[in-house]
């Protein structure tokens, strides 16, 4: 028991269709990450900064619904949102409504770090960057031609999707009868990957966890999801750090990532104990899923959807990266 | 067979026990006449949820009150409002940020509750939601007083983000060197242990545009479930980190306190001492209204008949 460890995500609930090379693109991908997060931790970086590094870095690569490649909104933008937590004091920081901010991650600690506030959004929170001389783009830089396509479907179907990257040619129509697993109202072959997250545990035993995500395909501007909300999608104390992802809606009711921490201060549950309890009883009738860590160590993976891209390992050698049960 | 219960709030802080009569007594009244309002509602028969509605709708429209009408300015001489809204029952909520025009932003986080998919909607778009549905809005003169304006003045002059409350120092003005405002909000509960809370706010004066606060904010300033309903007001960063609201309700139901112990744990616990007061019903017709800064503008009832209105702790 002890040491560090870590664990990142790609999203909860995934089409059982998705073609085998997509399975194999964000294993990579995920695998990449979590060897960027190991090497920090091999050379003692705090579990803080080891996590923003890693979202960023999941931000960057246009694969996961984050940073470049996020979903658009109705209006074909992009409108990002992240929020990261340290343990150790519970501080935190938050934004949400952002548009030329390369890494919103990065914007989100600047917000816990160098204002006076918690959480800042919209053009608020883009001056803010400007003044803090973070890197920005142009709004286009996000935009990804498979997200165009899939905006396109979305508005055809008129309702909200989850950032979907079966490739148009997948065939969404036919694929949407094959499989009766629903995500958020909608066929499962029409829901994708979503949201980025990291937790990390360093060698002192200080936890910190981030969440990152352009929210939902064809969302209305202006709309705000669990992702920057702290307690909803992100949670770090003394004792873990958790990041979470799936139904929105679902995550914010149930506090899900603010109940893994109190059911281990208030009852007295150990890591896994938590994540089981919080995902079996907590959840109502969503679908999500979860990452955490321990101050002892531990890294715990929880999810009641179908499948979470996922990536976790710890200071022993361990390391694993799933996408299935 | 419990009875019901309603407590309100209109911000903790600190509130000088030599507040002039100027500035106390039109809170008192307009606690007590929300109060009334709340209790003919439940009495009425109305569903928690509308009884906090239509309280928190009415503390906005009070000028004496930091949310709606009277709200704080941001750094900008502007208002940027907030509220969020949630039922126990079903534990569905709504919450909006950045309203600059909206004259009832609870009623507004309702109808994102009731009319999207989505729970919380914010700024232009939030602003463009309601337009779209028809709701009230109001120039900018109806939401901005000259306390408030004066306010901002004496902030900016001591260069610092301030709470609705501080004690006047011998050099600020008589008249506006406190700020007796808060976040306002409502819970309530009834007969048949159904519960909502709601609150709202302007925020904090001298707030940078773009500054979301802990209001909005399910778990942190609002949350209802089950077991109770709670509202939280003060410093709103303390109370994001300390999840406020959730954790009342979570201490009942992961520690079996009751709700005196796990509001009173909380205040004391969670948040730092200075920061943070709330106000809690049970689904038992329980009232708790603890607080850790100097006062909090609160009012209660319940049905066996006892009200109170309160500022500081022993007044």
């Amino acid at each position: 028991m002890g040491g560090w460890a870590i664990a990142v995500h790609g999203g909860a609930g995934v089409d059982p269709n998705l073609p085998a090379e997509r399975q194999e693109e964000a294993k990579q991908l995920l695998t990449r990450c979590l060897n960027l997060g190991i090497a920090a931790l091999r050379s003692n970086i705090s579990a803080i900064d080891v996590v923003e590094l890693v979202v960023r870095e999941l931000e960057t690569d246009p694969l996961f619904n984050s940073g470049r490649g996020s979903a658009l909104t109705e209006k074909g933008t992009v409108e990002m949102e992240a929020s990261i937590m340290d343990g150790t004091k519970r501080r935190c920081g938050a934004v949400s409504g952002i548009t030329t901010v390369k890494n919103p991650i990065s914007l989100a600690r600047l917000v816990m770090d160098k204002s006076p506030h918690s959480y800042l959004a919209f053009s608020g929170a883009e001056d803010f960057a400007r003044k803090q001389g973070v890197e920005t783009v142009d709004n286009e830089y996000f935009v990804t031609e498979d997200n165009l396509g899939m905006l396109k479907l979305a508005k055809e179907a008129n309702s909200i999707l989850f950032d979907y990257r079966i490739p148009p040619m997948g065939c969404a129509g036919a694929a949407a009868t094959d499989s009766p697993i629903q995500m958020n109202g909608l066929p499962i072959s029409i829901y994708a990957p979503e949201t980025v997250g990291c937790v990390v545990v360093d060698s002192e035993g200080r936890c910190a966890a981030g969440t990152s995500t352009g929210g939902l395909m064809n969302k209305m501007m202006g709309r705000i999801g669990d992702s920057p909300l702290i307690g909803a999608g992100t949670y770090a104390s003394e004792l873990c750090g958790v990041s979470c992802t799936g139904e929105g809606e679902a995550i914010i009711r149930s506090t899900l990532a603010r109940d893994v921490s109190a059911v281990m201060e208030y009852k007295g549950l150990n890591l896994q104990e938590a994540v089981d309890y919080v995902i079996k009883h907590r959840l109502d009738e969503g679908f999500a899923g979860l990452i955490a860590v321990s101050n002892k160590g531990e890294v715990v993976c929880g999810f009641n959807s179908n499948g979470m891209f996922r990536g976790c390992a710890t200071e022993d050698g361990f390391m694993e990266v799933a996408i299935w049960e | 067979m419990v009875g019901w219960a309603i407590a309100l709030h209109g911000g903790a802080g600190a509130i000088p026990i030599d507040i002039q009569d100027e500035r106390r007594i039109p809170r008192e009244t307009a606690l007590r006449h929300c109060l009334d309002l709340g209790v003919s509602a439940l009495k009425s028969g109305k569903p928690p949820l509308d009884v906090v509605e239509l309280v928190v709708r009415e503390l906005e429209n009070q000028p004496d009150f930091n949310a709606g009408k009277g709200s704080v300015l941001t750094t900008q001489g502007t208002v940027e409002m907030e509220a969020s809204i949630m039922d126990g029952k079903t534990k569905r909520c709504g919450a909006v940020s950045g309203l600059t025009t909206v004259v009832n932003p609870i009623s507004l986080a309702r109808l994102v509750m009731e009319k999207t998919p989505h729970i919380y909607l914010a700024f232009h778009a939030a602003e463009a939601f309601a337009r779209a549905h028809g709701v009230e809005t109001a120039e900018s003169s109806h939401f901005i007083t000259p306390e408030n304006i004066a306010r901002l003045q004496q902030a900016k002059e001591f260069n610092r983000v301030q709470l609705d409350y501080t004690i006047p120092t011998p050099k600020e003005s008589q008249n506006y060197g406190d700020s007796q405002v808060g976040t306002v909000g409502c819970v309530a509960v009834d007969s048949a242990g159904n519960l909502a809370s709601a609150t709202s706010t302007g925020g904090y004066v001298n707030k940078m545009v773009g500054r979301i606060g802990d209001t909005p904010l399910i778990g942190a300033g609002t949350y209802a479930n089950h077991l109770c309903a709670v509202s939280a007001t003060g410093i709103g960063e303390d109370i994001i980190r300390g999840t406020v609201a959730r954790d009342v309700a979570a201490l009942m139901e992961y520690k079996g306190l009751s709700l005196t112990e796990a509001a009173a744990y909380v205040i004391d616990q969670s948040v730092p001492r200075g920061s943070c007061g709330l106000v809690a019903v049970s689904a038992n017709g329980e009232v708790t209204m603890p607080f850790n800064t100097i006062g909090m503008f609160r009012a209660c009832a319940t049905e066996d008949g006892y009200s109170e209105i309160r500022i500081w702790p022993n007044n």
